[in-house]
Protein backbone atom coordinates (compact mmCIF):
# COMPACT_ATOMS: atom_id res chain seq x y z
CA UNK A 1 0.00 0.00 0.00
CA UNK A 2 1.90 3.02 -1.48
CA UNK A 3 1.57 5.48 2.02
CA UNK A 4 2.09 8.48 -0.44
CA UNK A 5 -1.35 9.95 -0.60
CA UNK A 6 -2.21 12.40 -2.25
CA UNK A 7 -1.10 9.84 -5.28
CA UNK A 8 0.51 10.92 -8.66
CA UNK A 9 -2.70 9.96 -10.07
CA UNK A 10 -4.88 12.24 -8.52
CA UNK A 11 -2.31 15.20 -9.22
CA UNK A 12 -2.71 14.41 -12.61
CA UNK A 13 -6.51 14.44 -12.65
CA UNK A 14 -6.19 18.14 -10.84
CA UNK A 15 -4.13 19.20 -13.36
CA UNK A 16 -6.49 18.32 -16.25
CA UNK A 17 -9.01 19.79 -14.70
CA UNK A 18 -7.47 22.85 -14.46
CA UNK A 19 -6.14 22.45 -18.24
CA UNK A 20 -9.95 22.17 -19.41
CA UNK A 21 -10.74 25.30 -17.37
CA UNK A 22 -8.17 27.33 -19.10
CA UNK A 23 -8.48 26.03 -22.42
CA UNK A 24 -12.48 26.26 -22.29
CA UNK A 25 -11.76 30.12 -20.79
CA UNK A 26 -9.30 30.41 -24.05
CA UNK A 27 -12.06 29.47 -26.59
CA UNK A 28 -15.59 31.14 -24.89
CA UNK A 29 -14.06 34.55 -23.51
CA UNK A 30 -13.73 37.66 -25.61
CA UNK A 31 -12.49 39.94 -23.03
CA UNK A 32 -8.60 40.03 -23.40
CA UNK A 33 -7.35 40.19 -19.93
CA UNK A 34 -9.77 37.22 -19.45
CA UNK A 35 -8.00 34.96 -22.19
CA UNK A 36 -4.74 35.77 -21.00
CA UNK A 37 -5.42 35.00 -17.38
CA UNK A 38 -6.71 31.42 -19.09
CA UNK A 39 -3.54 31.33 -20.52
CA UNK A 40 -1.99 31.54 -17.33
CA UNK A 41 -4.18 28.61 -15.46
CA UNK A 42 -3.45 26.13 -18.28
CA UNK A 43 0.78 26.99 -17.60
CA UNK A 44 -0.43 26.14 -14.08
CA UNK A 45 -1.91 22.83 -14.86
CA UNK A 46 0.89 22.04 -16.51
CA UNK A 47 3.20 22.73 -13.15
CA UNK A 48 1.60 20.70 -11.52
CA UNK A 49 2.09 17.76 -13.89
CA UNK A 50 5.80 18.78 -13.25
CA UNK A 51 5.50 18.86 -9.72
CA UNK A 52 3.79 15.61 -9.44
CA UNK A 53 6.32 13.41 -11.49
CA UNK A 54 9.36 15.16 -9.93
CA UNK A 55 7.89 13.91 -6.43
CA UNK A 56 7.34 10.68 -7.79
CA UNK A 57 10.30 9.89 -9.45
CA UNK A 58 12.57 11.73 -6.64
CA UNK A 59 13.90 13.93 -9.46
CA UNK A 60 15.36 17.41 -9.47
CA UNK A 61 14.39 18.00 -13.11
CA UNK A 62 10.62 18.85 -12.92
CA UNK A 63 11.41 21.54 -10.38
CA UNK A 64 13.90 23.11 -12.47
CA UNK A 65 11.31 23.22 -15.31
CA UNK A 66 8.80 24.17 -13.64
CA UNK A 67 10.82 27.17 -12.34
CA UNK A 68 11.49 27.93 -16.31
CA UNK A 69 8.00 27.54 -17.12
CA UNK A 70 6.98 30.30 -14.70
CA UNK A 71 9.76 32.55 -16.30
CA UNK A 72 8.57 32.02 -19.57
CA UNK A 73 4.72 32.76 -18.33
CA UNK A 74 6.30 36.06 -16.90
CA UNK A 75 7.56 36.82 -20.44
CA UNK A 76 4.48 35.80 -22.30
CA UNK A 77 2.51 37.88 -19.67
CA UNK A 78 4.58 41.46 -20.10
CA UNK A 79 4.17 41.12 -23.73
CA UNK A 80 0.81 40.16 -23.95
CA UNK A 81 -0.38 43.09 -22.11
CA UNK A 82 1.37 45.52 -23.70
CA UNK A 83 -0.10 44.12 -27.04
CA UNK A 84 -3.61 44.58 -24.97
CA UNK A 85 -2.56 48.03 -23.99
CA UNK A 86 -1.88 48.82 -27.66
CA UNK A 87 -4.69 47.32 -29.03
CA UNK A 88 -7.28 49.55 -26.49
CA UNK A 89 -5.62 52.55 -27.68
CA UNK A 90 -5.93 51.58 -31.40
CA UNK A 91 -9.80 50.66 -30.85
CA UNK A 92 -10.94 51.55 -27.57
CA UNK A 93 -12.07 48.11 -26.83
CA UNK A 94 -10.37 44.83 -25.59
CA UNK A 95 -12.52 42.32 -27.27
CA UNK A 96 -10.94 39.44 -29.24
CA UNK A 97 -13.38 39.34 -32.12
CA UNK A 98 -12.30 43.14 -32.96
CA UNK A 99 -9.08 42.53 -33.73
CA UNK A 100 -9.39 40.66 -37.13
CA UNK A 101 -7.41 42.46 -39.20
CA UNK A 102 -5.14 39.09 -40.18
CA UNK A 103 -7.76 37.96 -40.75
CA UNK A 104 -6.75 36.13 -44.40
CA UNK B 1 -7.41 9.48 4.70
CA UNK B 2 -4.15 10.89 6.47
CA UNK B 3 -4.05 14.73 6.83
CA UNK B 4 -1.84 15.20 3.24
CA UNK B 5 -4.86 13.69 1.69
CA UNK B 6 -6.73 16.11 3.43
CA UNK B 7 -4.80 18.59 2.96
CA UNK B 8 -5.37 18.17 -1.45
CA UNK B 9 -8.86 17.22 -1.12
CA UNK B 10 -9.96 20.60 0.40
CA UNK B 11 -6.99 22.97 -1.37
CA UNK B 12 -7.59 21.07 -4.66
CA UNK B 13 -11.78 21.59 -4.54
CA UNK B 14 -11.14 25.54 -3.61
CA UNK B 15 -8.49 25.31 -6.52
CA UNK B 16 -10.96 23.87 -9.31
CA UNK B 17 -13.47 25.99 -7.79
CA UNK B 18 -11.84 29.13 -8.21
CA UNK B 19 -10.56 28.68 -11.57
CA UNK B 20 -14.02 28.21 -12.85
CA UNK B 21 -14.70 31.46 -11.26
CA UNK B 22 -11.86 32.86 -13.44
CA UNK B 23 -13.46 31.80 -16.62
CA UNK B 24 -17.41 32.47 -15.38
CA UNK B 25 -16.76 35.92 -13.90
CA UNK B 26 -17.89 39.37 -15.57
CA UNK B 27 -15.59 41.85 -14.48
CA UNK B 28 -11.93 41.36 -14.78
CA UNK B 29 -10.83 42.62 -11.31
CA UNK B 30 -12.77 39.45 -10.19
CA UNK B 31 -11.57 37.41 -12.31
CA UNK B 32 -8.10 38.14 -11.17
CA UNK B 33 -9.05 37.96 -7.64
CA UNK B 34 -10.06 34.42 -8.21
CA UNK B 35 -6.78 33.80 -10.54
CA UNK B 36 -4.47 35.12 -7.30
CA UNK B 37 -6.36 32.34 -5.04
CA UNK B 38 -5.85 29.69 -7.58
CA UNK B 39 -2.51 30.48 -7.91
CA UNK B 40 -2.07 30.48 -3.63
CA UNK B 41 -3.75 26.94 -3.39
CA UNK B 42 -1.71 25.55 -5.98
CA UNK B 43 1.43 26.44 -4.24
CA UNK B 44 0.32 24.92 -1.45
CA UNK B 45 -0.22 21.66 -3.16
CA UNK B 46 3.17 21.95 -4.72
CA UNK B 47 4.16 22.13 -0.71
CA UNK B 48 2.53 19.21 0.07
CA UNK B 49 4.60 17.40 -3.05
CA UNK B 50 7.86 18.42 -1.58
CA UNK B 51 8.67 21.53 -3.61
CA UNK B 52 9.04 24.22 -1.05
CA UNK B 53 11.37 26.55 -3.39
CA UNK B 54 8.76 26.09 -6.78
CA UNK B 55 6.10 26.99 -4.04
CA UNK B 56 7.61 29.90 -3.09
CA UNK B 57 8.52 30.99 -6.56
CA UNK B 58 5.27 30.76 -7.37
CA UNK B 59 3.98 32.76 -4.83
CA UNK B 60 6.33 35.81 -5.27
CA UNK B 61 6.11 35.91 -9.44
CA UNK B 62 2.62 34.83 -10.16
CA UNK B 63 0.64 35.77 -7.13
CA UNK B 64 2.92 38.37 -6.71
CA UNK B 65 4.24 40.17 -10.13
CA UNK B 66 2.10 38.81 -13.01
CA UNK B 67 -0.94 39.71 -11.11
CA UNK B 68 0.11 42.99 -10.12
CA UNK B 69 0.75 43.37 -14.12
CA UNK B 70 -2.87 41.98 -14.58
CA UNK B 71 -4.63 44.63 -11.99
CA UNK B 72 -2.50 47.08 -13.37
CA UNK B 73 -3.84 46.87 -16.74
CA UNK B 74 -7.04 46.21 -15.95
CA UNK B 75 -7.36 49.51 -13.82
CA UNK B 76 -5.55 51.18 -16.78
CA UNK B 77 -8.33 50.17 -18.75
CA UNK B 78 -11.22 51.19 -17.51
CA UNK B 79 -13.60 48.36 -18.24
CA UNK B 80 -16.52 50.38 -16.66
CA UNK B 81 -17.03 52.09 -20.33
CA UNK B 82 -16.45 49.44 -22.36
CA UNK B 83 -19.59 48.18 -23.74
CA UNK B 84 -20.02 44.34 -22.01
CA UNK B 85 -23.30 43.79 -24.60
CA UNK B 86 -22.41 39.91 -24.64
CA UNK B 87 -19.14 38.59 -22.24
CA UNK B 88 -19.02 35.31 -24.17
CA UNK B 89 -17.76 34.89 -27.80
CA UNK B 90 -21.02 33.74 -30.01
CA UNK B 91 -19.47 29.82 -30.17
CA UNK B 92 -19.30 29.20 -26.55
CA UNK B 93 -20.50 25.82 -27.07
CA UNK B 94 -18.02 24.70 -29.01
CA UNK B 95 -15.35 26.10 -26.78
CA UNK B 96 -17.28 24.06 -23.89
CA UNK B 97 -17.64 21.01 -25.91
CA UNK B 98 -13.79 21.31 -26.68
CA UNK B 99 -13.05 21.60 -23.70
CA UNK B 100 -14.82 18.85 -21.66
CA UNK B 101 -13.40 16.27 -24.98
CA UNK B 102 -10.19 17.20 -23.74
CA UNK B 103 -10.66 16.65 -20.15
CA UNK B 104 -12.24 12.98 -20.78
CA UNK B 105 -8.86 12.66 -23.01
CA UNK B 106 -6.89 13.64 -20.56
CA UNK B 107 -8.92 12.03 -17.92
CA UNK B 108 -8.64 8.88 -20.13
CA UNK B 109 -5.19 8.84 -20.27
CA UNK B 110 -4.59 9.52 -16.59
CA UNK B 111 -6.71 6.70 -15.82
CA UNK B 112 -4.59 3.80 -17.46
CA UNK B 113 -2.10 4.69 -16.39
CA UNK B 114 -0.21 2.84 -14.08
CA UNK B 115 1.97 4.88 -11.63
CA UNK B 116 3.48 2.48 -8.72
CA UNK B 117 3.83 4.86 -6.12
CA UNK B 118 5.93 4.27 -3.83
CA UNK B 119 7.68 5.99 -0.77
CA UNK B 120 9.61 8.08 -2.98
CA UNK B 121 13.54 8.70 -1.45
CA UNK B 122 12.68 12.02 0.04
CA UNK B 123 16.47 12.73 0.37
CA UNK B 124 17.04 12.94 -3.94
CA UNK B 125 14.54 15.92 -3.51
CA UNK B 126 16.75 17.59 -1.16
CA UNK B 127 20.42 16.73 -1.74
CA UNK B 128 23.09 18.15 -4.11
CA UNK B 129 26.03 16.06 -5.95
CA UNK B 130 29.50 17.71 -5.54
CA UNK B 131 32.09 15.93 -7.66
CA UNK B 132 35.36 16.03 -6.31
CA UNK B 133 38.48 14.29 -7.80
CA UNK B 134 40.70 12.98 -5.25
CA UNK B 135 44.50 11.27 -5.73
CA UNK B 136 44.50 8.27 -4.63
CA UNK B 137 47.69 6.03 -4.00
CA UNK B 138 47.87 2.63 -5.04
CA UNK B 139 49.64 -0.17 -2.72
CA UNK B 140 52.67 0.00 -5.61
CA UNK B 141 53.23 3.38 -5.07
CA UNK B 142 51.36 5.25 -8.04
CA UNK B 143 48.94 7.57 -7.94
CA UNK B 144 45.49 7.71 -9.82
CA UNK B 145 43.20 10.07 -9.83
CA UNK B 146 39.45 8.99 -8.96
CA UNK B 147 36.16 11.01 -9.26
CA UNK B 148 34.12 10.59 -5.98
CA UNK B 149 31.21 11.63 -5.76
CA UNK B 150 29.56 13.20 -2.54
CA UNK B 151 25.72 13.29 -2.00
CA UNK B 152 24.92 16.07 0.69
CA UNK B 153 21.68 16.58 2.50
CA UNK B 154 20.32 20.28 1.98
CA UNK B 155 17.33 22.16 2.21
CA UNK B 156 15.01 21.98 -1.39
CA UNK B 157 16.07 25.22 -1.90
CA UNK B 158 19.80 24.93 -2.24
CA UNK B 159 19.25 21.51 -4.03
CA UNK B 160 17.13 23.41 -6.63
CA UNK B 161 19.79 26.20 -6.97
CA UNK B 162 22.38 23.79 -7.26
CA UNK B 163 20.96 21.64 -10.39
CA UNK B 164 20.24 25.26 -11.87
CA UNK B 165 23.53 26.60 -11.81
CA UNK B 166 25.11 23.48 -12.00
CA UNK B 167 23.48 21.01 -14.82
CA UNK B 168 20.94 23.79 -15.97
CA UNK B 169 23.57 26.70 -16.64
CA UNK B 170 23.25 27.40 -20.13
CA UNK B 171 18.93 27.49 -19.93
CA UNK B 172 18.96 29.24 -17.10
CA UNK B 173 20.82 32.17 -19.39
CA UNK B 174 18.70 31.45 -22.05
CA UNK B 175 16.19 32.28 -19.86
CA UNK B 176 17.59 35.60 -18.73
CA UNK B 177 17.87 36.50 -22.53
CA UNK B 178 14.85 35.72 -22.81
CA UNK B 179 13.67 37.71 -19.87
CA UNK B 180 15.44 40.78 -21.87
CA UNK B 181 13.63 40.03 -25.13
CA UNK B 182 10.60 40.18 -23.26
CA UNK B 183 11.23 42.93 -21.58
CA UNK B 184 12.37 45.35 -24.68
CA UNK B 185 9.58 44.14 -26.69
CA UNK B 186 7.08 45.22 -23.68
CA UNK B 187 8.52 48.74 -23.93
CA UNK B 188 8.69 49.19 -27.90
CA UNK B 189 5.24 47.32 -27.85
CA UNK B 190 3.87 49.50 -25.40
CA UNK B 191 5.17 52.57 -25.62
CA UNK B 192 3.16 55.91 -27.28
CA UNK B 193 4.22 57.51 -30.21
CA UNK B 194 5.63 60.84 -28.92
CA UNK B 195 6.46 61.79 -32.72
CA UNK B 196 5.23 65.02 -33.73
CA UNK B 197 1.90 64.94 -36.18
CA UNK B 198 3.03 64.62 -39.59
CA UNK B 199 2.48 68.16 -40.33
CA UNK B 200 4.91 69.87 -38.37
CA UNK B 201 8.17 67.78 -40.01
CA UNK B 202 7.93 68.18 -43.19
CA UNK B 203 10.46 70.46 -44.45
CA UNK B 204 7.79 73.23 -46.10
CA UNK B 205 6.65 73.45 -42.46
CA UNK B 206 10.33 74.06 -40.64
CA UNK B 207 11.46 76.54 -42.99
CA UNK B 208 8.22 78.90 -42.96
CA UNK B 209 8.38 78.56 -39.12
CA UNK B 210 12.37 79.59 -39.46
CA UNK B 211 11.18 82.35 -41.56
CA UNK B 212 8.84 83.61 -39.21
CA UNK B 213 11.36 83.22 -36.15
CA UNK B 214 13.60 85.18 -38.16
CA UNK B 215 11.47 87.85 -38.88
CA UNK B 216 10.23 87.97 -35.10
CA UNK B 217 13.81 88.45 -34.26
CA UNK B 218 14.56 91.62 -36.65
CA UNK B 219 11.28 92.95 -35.50
CA UNK B 220 12.72 92.72 -31.88
CA UNK B 221 16.32 93.98 -32.68
CA UNK B 222 14.94 96.64 -34.64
Amino acid sequence: MPEAIPSTEAYLMLSGTLFAVGLIGVIIRRNMITVLMAIELMMNAVNINLVAFSHRFASLEGQVFTIFVITVAAGEAAVGLAIIIQLYRLKSSINVDEASELNG
Amino acid sequence: MNAAFLVFFVVGTIAVASSILVVAMRNPVHSALFLLLTFLCVAILFVVKDAEFVAAVQVLVYAGGIMVLFLFVVMLINVRHLPDDRTLSRFWKGGVGVGLAIFLLLATVVRTGTYHDQNPNKKLLRSTASHRVRKVTNPDGSVTRKRVVRHRTVGNSEAVGMALYQDYLVPFEVASLFLLVAMIGAIVIGKRELSAPEEETSPDFILKRMETEKDVKEAMSA
